[in-house]
Parts: C-alpha cells; structure tokens; sequence
C-alpha cells in the first residue's frame, strides 16, 4: 500500500460492469498492488452514474469520488461513457457551488483488459485525494446522527 | 409545459437565511420534464444544501418531498404537518407551484428555488425553447402554426421586419426568423394567400395588459351546483 494516510482515505469508486470493474478483478487476480482506500461500486454503465448518489456518498463522508468508465468509443451501449463525462462535469459545478473541491471527484476511462492502468488511476486518485486531504464533511458525516428524511407524496 | 431553471445555490442560500429547517418541495409535473424542480432535483438540493450549511458550520436540517402537481389543492394539503414543522418551504415548483402553497399554507414562509423562464418545449434532450406567450387570443390558424408573440423579438403580426436577415433574427444568430418560418411553411402548404392579409392591431387586453386574467367555467363549478 504506497497511500496509507492517517486518518485513512475513503474514496469511491463507482466503476462500470463492462471494464473498469473487470479490470479491478483481473489486478486482483494480477495480485497487482494499488491502495486499499477505494471502495469499489459496480454499476452497470458509466453512463448510470448518478448526481444524487454522488452527492450523497460525498455527504456520507467520502473523500473523493472516482467514476471509471470504458474507453471512449467502445461503451457498450454506445454513449453511456460520455454521457457519464457530461454528467461528471455537470456534479463538479455543483460541488463548486456546495463548497467542496471539484478535483475531489474524477473520471477515468480504460477497458476490461487494463488491470494495470486500474491500479494506476486508484493510486492517481488516491495521490490526489491526499493532497487535497480528507473531506471537510467526513468527521462530521460520522459525528451527527442521520437527518436525512426522504419522503415521497405521489 | 413550463420551463424553468434552477436558482445559483448562492442565491438560495441567500434566500433561506437562518431558517434552520427547511422542506424542499419538488413538484411531478412540467418541472420534472423540464429537470429543474423534480423529485431528483429536490434530493439534489437539499443534499447540496445539507453539504453547503454543514461546511458553514452551521448544518441545516433539509428535506424533500415531491408532489404530483403543486399546482392544486389537493395535492399540497397533505403536505400540511410537514410545512407546519419547517422554518423555511423552498419550492421548486414553477411561480405557480410557490404561490399556490404559499396561498394554501399563508402561515409558513415559502421562498422560491427556480426561476420560471417560459412555456416551451425540449427541441432536443437539453435544449428548450419558448413557444407561446399565452397572449389569451390564439393566430396560429394564421400563421401556419408558428406563433410570431412568442418567437418575434418584435411580436409583429405582418413580419418579417428588416432586421431578418437569412432567416435569421438580427437579435442572435441562433433565434430563427419566426416570420421567415411562418413564410416558408405557408409556401410550402400553399397557403400564401393567407399573408396577404393585413392583420390589424393586436388587442392586448386578452394578455397582460388587462390585468390578472382569469377564467369561469360554471358548468363545471361544484359550487354553483350546491347553491341550487
């Protein structure tokens, strides 16, 4: 582990079905080293990536967000890669206007095959994540009871 | 449907000042299609201004609810116990959607989270443009169905004016020439001779210029039914 900081980083990374997360399961296999502080969502493209759910991981305490979709031109729906980018540019605005660094939230694309540039991206986001330090919110995230109340009136 | 689009969150900051509780009411309907006031939109916001207040120091409490239509009754009043527990009910419904509740629940201080732009439609995904002004007296019939109030700079009723230019508005290079689109279309129809008409004056009182409109319809009035 090259990354350990202390308080330990949290970063998320929410990686497509068709590559980013394949990758992350052949660098297993690999047995290739990269930091233990990303966690690992599948989704099933880069392209449902969602804004609320970024914001909530970021309100629940992650340090950093990473999405890790494939490369572009080859989504396997055709666009949801590059549907993710605009939407990756959409939430980085909106963690401007919120307070949080923008940096604190990347996007990657690679394919099934690249385990190494995998391990490459989570240690370039946890390089960055470390520089900017841990998130403003996270002690708080942990500190407060939940508040969050969602309720809906069809 | 109506568009509209969302306030800077500075602003809506600006606007809930102290108030510590805040319910964010998001509404099903135009706001949802237009993705500026929805049920997505609403999580958004009070996520974000949960996040904003807390990185302050001075965390809010924020939640979000959603209904069908802001617009009716019968759709806000279950909303009652929650705006009575609120400090602040930021809507981001349309201007209808935020006066109707604040109609409804005149007690609670309801604050505005969009600004409502225009009636329009989405062009394409993520592009909306302005279709009527809803002047109260329908030409479209004259018009081969592209309405000159809503997309003349002008809302000239014999158009084109010197300042179309390729079919183009000299007002922007991406606003049409809405009497060049009226031309076109009723040449292409056959219909010319329509042109050849010379509209008179608009009578604006069906519009704006006559004040607050309104409409009665009492064969459909339950009142009137139980004075009977």
């Amino acid at each position: 582990m090259s990354v350990q900081a202390s308080p330990p980083l949290h970063i998320v990374a929410f990686c497509c079905h068709y590559c980013a997360y394949a990758a992350a399961d052949l660098a297993g296999v690999l047995r290739l080293q990269y930091p233990a502080t990303a966690r690992i969502v599948e989704i099933p493209c880069a392209g449902r990536l969602d804004a609320l759910e970024v914001l909530h991981t970021f309100e629940h305490g992650a340090d950093g967000v990473m999405v890790a979709g494939c490369l572009e031109g080859d989504c396997h729906f055709q666009s949801g890669n590059l549907n993710a980018k605009r939407r990756v540019d959409f939430i980085r605005g909106l963690l401007e206007q919120i307070g949080l660094e923008p940096e604190r939230l990347e996007m990657f694309n690679l394919s099934s095959a690249m385990a190494r540039r995998f391990a490459e991206i989570v240690e370039q986001m946890a390089s960055q994540i470390q520089a900017l330090g841990p998130s403003p919110l996270r002690k708080q995230a942990r500190s407060q009871p939940e508040t969050i109340m969602e309720s809906h009136t069809p | 449907m109506i568009i509209a689009e969302q306030k800077p969150l500075e602003e809506i900051r600006g606007l809930i000042g102290e108030a510590e509780k805040v319910l964010v009411v998001g509404c099903g309907t135009c706001v949802t299609v237009c993705f500026a006031g929805g049920e997505k939109e609403a999580g958004i916001l009070a996520t974000s201004l949960r996040m904003a207040s807390k990185l302050e120091g001075q965390p809010k409490e924020v939640t979000h609810t959603t209904v069908q239509r802001q617009c009716e009754w019968e759709y806000i009043d279950p909303l009652r116990d929650q705006i009575a527990q609120a400090d602040a009910v930021l809507s981001i419904g349309c201007g209808i959607g935020v006066q109707a509740l604040a109609e409804r629940f005149p007690e609670a201080i309801v604050l505005p989270g969009l600004n409502t732009t225009f009636l329009g439609l989405p062009v394409e995904q993520g592009i909306w443009e302005e279709r009527c002004a809803a002047c109260g007296s329908c030409i479209l019939g004259l018009t081969g169905g592209i309405c000159p109030i809503a997309r003349c700079a002008k809302q000239l009723l014999n158009g084109p004016c010197g300042g179309s230019q390729n079919g183009v508005c000299e007002i922007n290079p991406d606003t049409p020439c809405a009497w060049q689109l009226i031309y076109d279309r009723l040449k292409a129809q056959g219909r010319l001779h329509l042109l050849m008409e010379i509209q008179p004056a608009k009578d604006w009182s069906t519009s704006r210029d006559g004040g607050p409109r309104k409409i009665t319809r009492e064969d459909l009035r339950l009142q009137a039914e139980q004075s009977e």
